[in-house]
Formats: structure tokens, sequence, C-alpha cells
């Protein structure tokens, strides 16, 4: 779980195409959420440990990589959102790469988002999701 | 690919029978489902859609847009299936058939992104997930 603030506006777009497509998400004061992650990691079963993966490292992982970086930020700030509108479809990416990128000791399947409790995103690198 | 998924809640009323079985079979296989007064259930609907995210929004959906044809086709609630929603004047309003006429409800209206999973909560206990495949 992480909190951030966003504000969804393209410079690509006029004020009025802004305001349009993101409603009140355009505010230029922002706004905030309580984002809680969901990592999906897969493979085999270590015959030693019983394990697919040390919980212990993915949670250090997430820690360092996910929620240090993100939690209590404005993410229209960071470099990831420089040219990119800070849509949760969007982190939801991002997360996925620096995961993808930087955990070696099992391979990640999901990322989920849930923005709200009414709204949630998953990415799988691009790859279809069947459950 | 990204999928989005959108929460909702509707509640309405049902009841489980098949005229073509004897009222004994129709009480042996729906038990208590079979009281032709009709009970109720706080469904909860998931449904989740899938596409390319949109590089000029960031957007894989408008979520006003999902969120209208939702309210439109599927959470006018409030209703005894059996009677008021056509799907089930011949079909028997189970959890199965309600995620399939979800489905054949919103999948033709969904525009920029496909349907990709309806998912309905009968109870917290029990629910069921449709991918579209009759």
């Amino acid at each position: 779980m992480f909190s951030a603030s966003h504000r969804l506006h393209s410079e690509a777009m006029s004020a009025e195409e802004n305001h349009s497509t993101y409603g009140k998400c355009n505010n230029p004061h922002g706004h905030g959420h309580n984002y809680a992650l969901e990592v999906t990691v897969s493979g085999p079963v270590d015959e030693h440990t019983g394990m697919i993966c040390n919980l212990v490292d993915l949670d250090n992982f997430v820690d360092r990589e996910i929620l240090e970086r993100f939690d209590h930020q404005n993410l229209n700030t960071l470099s990831e959102f420089s040219g990119e509108v800070p849509t949760t479809e969007n982190l939801c990416a991002s997360i996925y790469e620096i995961v993808q990128e930087g955990f070696r000791h099992a391979r990640l399947e999901k990322v989920r988002l849930e923005e709200t409790m009414m709204n949630s995103f998953e990415y799988a690198g691009g790859a279809e999701i069947w459950k | 690919m990204v999928y989005l998924t959108r929460k909702a809640e509707f509640s309405a009323s049902h009841y489980y029978h098949n005229p073509d079985f004897t009222p004994e079979e129709n009480r042996r296989i729906f038990g208590k489902c079979n009281n032709p007064n009709g009970h109720g259930h706080n469904y909860t609907l998931e449904v989740t859609v899938k596409g390319d995210v949109d590089p000029r929004s960031g957007f894989v959906v408008d979520l006003k847009q999902l969120k209208e044809i939702l309210n439109r086709e599927v959470l006018d609630d409030h209703r005894f299936l059996n009677k008021e929603v056509p799907e089930f004047f011949t079909r028997i309003p189970t959890t199965e058939n309600l995620a399939i006429a979800i489905w054949q409800r919103l999948a033709p209206k969904l525009k920029t992104a496909q349907l990709h999973r309806v998912r309905v909560y009968e109870t917290q206990d029990l629910f069921v997930d449709f991918y579209g495949e009759v």
C-alpha cells in the first residue's frame, strides 16, 4: 500500500480537451489515492526451502524500489511521468518495469494496482492474462 | 495490453425453476432457491476490460463512459429477475446465466477497450467468471 497524488493533464491537449477527458482528475492542484499493490511471481518450488522465493526478499525489494519511490510523492514530479500522464494504467506499467528489471529471485507474472476499491488495473508486460 | 477492472453493486431477487421439471425435481435440484416468491442477493459485479493504453490520454478506457454503460445496461437494479428482465423470462436466473447476460449486454457497447471478463459475486463466498466463450 502506498499513497500518492497526481493530476491527469496532457500538454498535447487543449484546456477544454483536458477537462473533457479527465474531468475532476484534471484539477490543477492534484488529488491523491491510497494505491494497493499486488505483485505476482511464479517459479518452481525450491526443494530445500519449499518456497518459490523468499518473501523477505520480495518484501524488501518492493519496499526499497516501489514504496520508497512512490509513497507520499506527487507522481507528476517523478521522472517516469515527465513525458507521460500518471494514469494508473501508466503507473502500473512503470511498477512492472521496475520489478521486471530488478527482482531476480522469481519470474514476474503481473502487477495489479488498486486505485480505489472500485477501480483496479493489471499489467503483465503486454501479455494476455487469463485469470 | 492493460486490464482495467471496475466494480459495482446491485441488488435483485430471483428464484430457480424449470417448467420441464416436476415440482419434486425442482425442489430436489434447486432446494430453497425454488421458493416461487423469490429471494434476493446483493450482487457484486466486476467488469474487466483490456486494451492498449492510449498514448495521448494514458487511458485504456474512458471510465466515465464505462460507468454510463454499466449504469444503463446493468445497474438499474432492485428487480425481480424472473419477471422483469427479458433474458430470464425463459432462462433460469442462476449466477452463471446472469454473468452471461451481463456479458452479452456489455460486449457490443464497448468501443475502445475489449471486454475480458465478467465476474459476478452472488454472495461473498460464491462467484462466477465468464470470459465470453459460450
